[in-house]
């Protein structure tokens, strides 16, 4: 692209607009609070635990997207066969059914009067208003993200690969654990970063289902409207702050192995 | 031995049809054909990566038709190499070990008479991002040959390559199947290679086998006009025999003997037929007068078309008896072929 065409001037101008548009109010809320306002939320409990609850919440979720999410994926990658699309539309679907819906939809099959909500209750395992409806709920909304990512992932390893395995005398099995899995990992680890991303930004569908235990997003909505804007940024700035940092590692991470291939 | 009796196999797009073939212990068999003809598909039914409808696949006594792949024996060398990315060379070519039960002893002599025949000991310890196409081939050779399959597929495993490597993979296969007991089937669309490797062949197209046979069968004798022009015979002529003459268009070609058939097809290598100013004092049965209509650069060789009558002859010549004979389009010249030149069918 030579720089002289007005075409160039457009693009470089659309994207300082979107960075200004994107970093201007984060900078913005960052630096609001006062070190000293920072210091003082971090020694409250109950900011720490929401914080926590919503990092552990949020990594359960990826977790059990990992387990569940990952043959999936392989399938989805491999096979073809009727049905495939509605299949991939039906784990498209959390991703565009409007948050409190996902809160609702949740709850109704949850609740006593249907059955699935009764083997829960007979199992004691409580949803509304719980840890376990947190993950629920969470895993719900962050799945997708899961499975799209190492979908690709597995799509970009040539079958021929395995083929080779096969012959060579490798079970599937044996083929997968040797063979795709080392050279999925990486995949699989965006997948688990895009999941719980997803998972720690969740705030429509969890309040409806477990206003308590309180995660972090809940809390720092009730804060805004209990004692305003100024007792809210606090605690986004920690929220935020740990979250980038926990992905800046898994990044990393995954960089540094990057290079060993 | 391999034996393949009546396989069929239906993909969504593209089915093979009837397949029969026959390749002997030990023997280096080669399945030629035009892309998109099947023949990767029939490599990887015979390596139970594809479901076959029916029919049988038969290696040694066992019929492996339904056996997964891992329990076949047959292994698979790709054009694309399909090494592992992750693991050194040393890693590719030991990976079988971990499914097979070899005695280390034993594993250790074949490893380093594979190191040895393919040249590979200075790579043992790379991987293979950065190896050149010839050296990942040769790892993907002595990869598969590391578990001495039965069988092993050849996946157009030249074509990729540059000249000069080529060479060597080819002189390195000959090398290979000489000193094992693998039988060899590799897909080509290279008459040389066919040549210089194999005795026997198979080409296949849109799904079946068309022709079995001796190289020199299918190169000199092909069974039907589609392997007549796929081994380069460019002048094909559908034609009537009465008794040891062929008819086609309105010339008359004497063919030395009488065929079965009442009309079939007639078929010459343009490199078989001789050009000429005067007539020549030779054997040859048959000379024409002609008409120069083409004359088209093929690199090392030109292709002349001389119009006998309504008959288009394609004739190879070098550019030196191009230049010596003054050839050039509109010019008289006399065309002449031995009758056992002819293939008649």
């Amino acid at each position: 692209m030579r720089s002289k065409e007005p075409f160039f001037w457009i693009t470089i101008s659309c994207g300082i607009v979107i960075m200004a548009f994107i970093l201007i109010p984060l900078v913005e809320m960052m630096t609001a609070p006062s070190f000293a306002m920072l210091k003082e939320t971090i020694k409250d409990k109950d900011v720490v635990r929401s914080i926590w609850l919503s990092i552990y919440t949020a990594g359960l979720a990826a977790i059990i997207s990992f387990v569940f999410g990952t043959p999936l994926a392989y399938l989805l990658a491999r096979t073809e066969f009727t049905g495939k699309r509605l299949v991939e539309s039906i784990i498209d679907l959390p991703i565009v059914i409007p948050h409190p819906v996902v809160g609702i939809a949740i709850l109704s099959v949850a609740g006593r009067n249907h059955w699935i909500g009764q083997i829960f209750s007979d199992l004691g395992i409580r949803i509304m208003g719980s840890v376990t409806g947190i993950v629920v709920v969470l895993t719900f909304v962050g799945l997708p993200f899961y499975v799209n990512a190492v979908k690709n992932g597995f799509e970009s390893i040539s079958p021929r690969l395995e083929n080779v395995s096969r012959s060579l005398g490798a079970s599937m099995f044996s083929t997968f654990f040797r063979i795709t899995f080392p050279l999925a990992w990486r995949s699989m680890l965006i997948g688990i970063i895009m999941c719980s991303a997803r998972a720690i930004s969740e705030f429509g569908a969890v309040v409806i289902v477990a206003y308590h235990p309180m995660i972090a997003p809940v809390m720092i909505y009730e804060r805004f409207e209990a004692y305003g804007l100024k007792y809210s940024q606090p605690v986004a700035v920690w929220l935020v702050s740990v979250c980038l940092a926990l992905f800046l590692i898994l990044r990393i991470l995954t960089l540094r192995n990057k290079q060993e291939a | 031995m391999i034996k393949i009796e009546n396989l069929n196999i239906h993909l969504s797009e593209f089915n093979l049809r009837d397949i029969n073939l026959n390749i002997e212990e030990n023997e280096f068999f080669i399945l030629m054909g035009p892309t998109g003809a099947g023949k990767t598909v029939l490599l990887e039914a015979l390596a139970g990566l594809i479901k076959t409808k029916s029919g049988n696949i038969i290696i040694g006594k066992k019929n492996i038709t339904k056996l997964p792949p891992e329990k076949r024996g047959v292994g698979i060398v790709y054009q694309d190499y399909s090494l592992f990315p992750h693991l050194t060379v040393l890693e590719n070519i030991n990976y079988g070990l971990h499914f097979h039960k070899i005695d280390k002893p034993q594993a250790e002599k074949r490893l380093n008479r594979l190191v040895e025949d393919l040249n590979l000991s200075h790579l043992l310890k790379r991987f293979p991002l950065n190896l050149s196409g010839g050296e990942l081939q040769r790892v993907a050779l002595a990869r598969a040959l590391m578990v001495n399959p039965s069988v092993l597929l050849l996946d157009e495993p030249l074509s990729a390559l540059d000249t000069n490597f080529r060479e060597e993979i080819r002189a390195g296969l000959k090398r290979l199947h000489k000193n094992s007991n693998v039988t060899f089937l590799m897909v080509t669309h290279d008459f040389a290679e066919a040549l210089s490797l194999a005795d026997r062949a198979a080409v296949m197209n849109n799904g079946i086998i068309e022709q079995t046979g001796s190289i020199e069968d299918i190169f000199q004798r092909p069974d039907s006009t589609f392997v007549a022009n796929f081994v380069g015979m460019k002048n094909l002529f559908a034609a009537q025999f009465r008794d040891t003459k062929a008819l086609t268009g309105s010339i008359e070609i004497e063919l030395g003997h009488k065929p079965a058939n009442s009309h079939g097809y007639i078929a010459i290598r343009p490199e078989d037929i001789v050009l000429s100013k005067e007539s020549l004092a030779s054997s040859m049965r048959n000379s024409f007068r002609g008409t120069v209509t083409g004359v088209l650069d093929q690199g090392l060789y030109y292709e002349v078309d001389v119009m006998v009558e309504n008959v288009t002859f394609k004739s190879l010549i070098t550019k030196s008896s191009l230049f010596e004979l003054g050839i050039q389009e509109g010019i008289e010249m006399l065309l002449s072929f031995k009758s056992t030149a002819i293939h008649n069918f």
